[in-house]
């Protein structure tokens, strides 16, 4: 019994010791921010990896996420002679929910887990104390260009699976399906709100960016450093972050579509 | 030095696709282009009851759309529901005897302004008032006088 109790005390103390450094970890990336924008090549290799290598996953996904959506909409829709409203069903949830949500999942499968390995690799091998060692600060240099990077690739990436998703909804139900076309695209104007819809998808996706980023690049930063160690900060990346954006995808559409 | 060259190319595809379908969704998906930069003109109706409309609900003449309803309130004096409609300039020439009804789109659609012009020679300007509405039907209300009277009838 004691043993449990001190066991429980333990991982408390260690989770919030663990969140504390992570606190600290986001605050030196951030400071570091201002001398990545002096060499924007770091920044552009980190967006080669972090999106440019993103954009297939993410667009392939986006279209078939749009065409079942077209397809399951129309079954369920057509139950209420409402097909006309398909573009608005398949736009709506892409855009305030699918789109930031399962993008962000994939960018954490994707680039988070590639981020944790190659930094987690780069402490195990010692090159960040190489680097500390020749004056260079491994913040400055490794981990805030990918912080940066994280935080602008994921807005363009959800923009482009809420659209490729949209246009693959499109695809289905009026090229497959005979839902006009013109309905599709009226309607799903006339429902969709430039700042309520659009602007709070983007707010989502980059809140999402700054957390993957921040979970991927802490735990690899933070990892123990053998092989060991950083296969369990990579699967401990893609779970945080799952968590993370699950969760804060619940608050943020409470605040932002709670009203009404 | 080649390697780095097609890595800005791509870098720089992958921004501009981005920002492309970010133009996508403002100008494609949501309302963004219906409703910029069209001027507008402010319109009051009173209704006796303006059902389930709501803001930005659509203002239409004839079926077409040229306008929406920028808010509502009730005013306690009259205990009319006052219904602010913006209508687009282009469409300036609407009668000052127009009637305005609030239907519903489809048995179970969204509520709107209709708008049906009448045969006065003078215009509707900016801030002025629409004397004559029609309030919205209320179907559980059509529904229960519909079932009183089949009751009746009964006896």
């Amino acid at each position: 019994m004691t043993y449990f109790l001190q066991n429980l005390g333990k991982s408390t103390r260690s989770s919030f010791t663990k969140l504390g450094r992570a606190t600290f970890f986001l605050l030196q990336t951030l400071a570091g921010i201002p001398s990545v924008l002096l060499r924007p090549r770091l920044l552009l290799n980190q967006l080669y990896s972090v999106g440019v290598l993103s954009f297939l996953i993410i667009t392939i996904s986006g279209l078939f996420v749009g065409m079942v959506l077209g397809l399951q909409g129309y079954n369920i829709l057509s139950d209420f002679g409402a097909e006309a409203t398909l573009g608005v069903m398949v736009a709506a949830s892409l855009v305030r929910e699918l789109g930031p949500v399962v993008s962000a999942l994939l960018f954490a499968g994707r680039a988070g887990s590639a981020l944790t390995a190659e930094i987690g690799l780069m402490k195990a091998t010692e090159q960040l104390s190489g680097m500390e060692m020749m004056a260079v600060d491994p913040i400055k240099r490794i981990i805030s260009p990918r912080f940066l990077a994280g935080c602008l690739a994921m807005p363009l990436l959800t923009a482009l699976f809420s659209a490729v998703g949209v246009v693959g909804g499109q695809m289905i139900g009026s090229g497959l399906l005979g839902v006009d076309e013109g309905a599709y695209w009226s309607q799903m104007q006339a429902s969709i709100d430039f700042w309520d819809d659009i602007v709070n998808g983007v707010i989502k996706s980059v809140v999402f960016g700054w957390v993957t980023s921040w979970i991927a690049l802490f735990e690899g930063y933070d990892t123990l450093p053998t092989s060991e160690g950083v296969s369990r900060a990579t699967t401990r990346t893609v779970v945080n972050s799952a968590f993370s954006i699950l969760g804060l995808d619940f608050i943020l559409t409470a605040l932002m579509f709670g009203d009404n | 030095m080649q390697h780095t060259n097609t890595q800005d190319t791509l870098v720089g595809l992958f921004v501009a696709a981005g920002i492309a379908g970010l133009f996508f969704l403002s100008f494609q998906v949501s309302n963004l282009s219906s409703f910029t930069q069209k001027a507008t003109y402010t319109v009051t109706a009173r209704f006796d009851n303006s059902g389930g409309l709501k803001v930005k609900s659509p203002v239409s003449a004839a079926g077409v759309k040229i306008g929406q309803v920028s808010s509502i309130s009730f005013d306690p004096k009259t205990y009319q529901s006052v219904v602010v409609l913006q209508i687009e300039s282009q469409y300036n020439t609407l009668p000052d005897d127009t009637t305005a009804s609030v239907f519903t789109a489809g048995l179970l659609g969204e509520q709107y302004v209709s708008l049906e012009p009448g045969g006065s020679e003078t215009f509707l300007k900016d801030n002025g008032t629409i004397d004559i509405t029609q309030p919205a039907i209320i179907l559980e209300k059509a529904i229960g006088q519909f079932l009183f009277k089949a009751a009746e009838e009964k006896k």
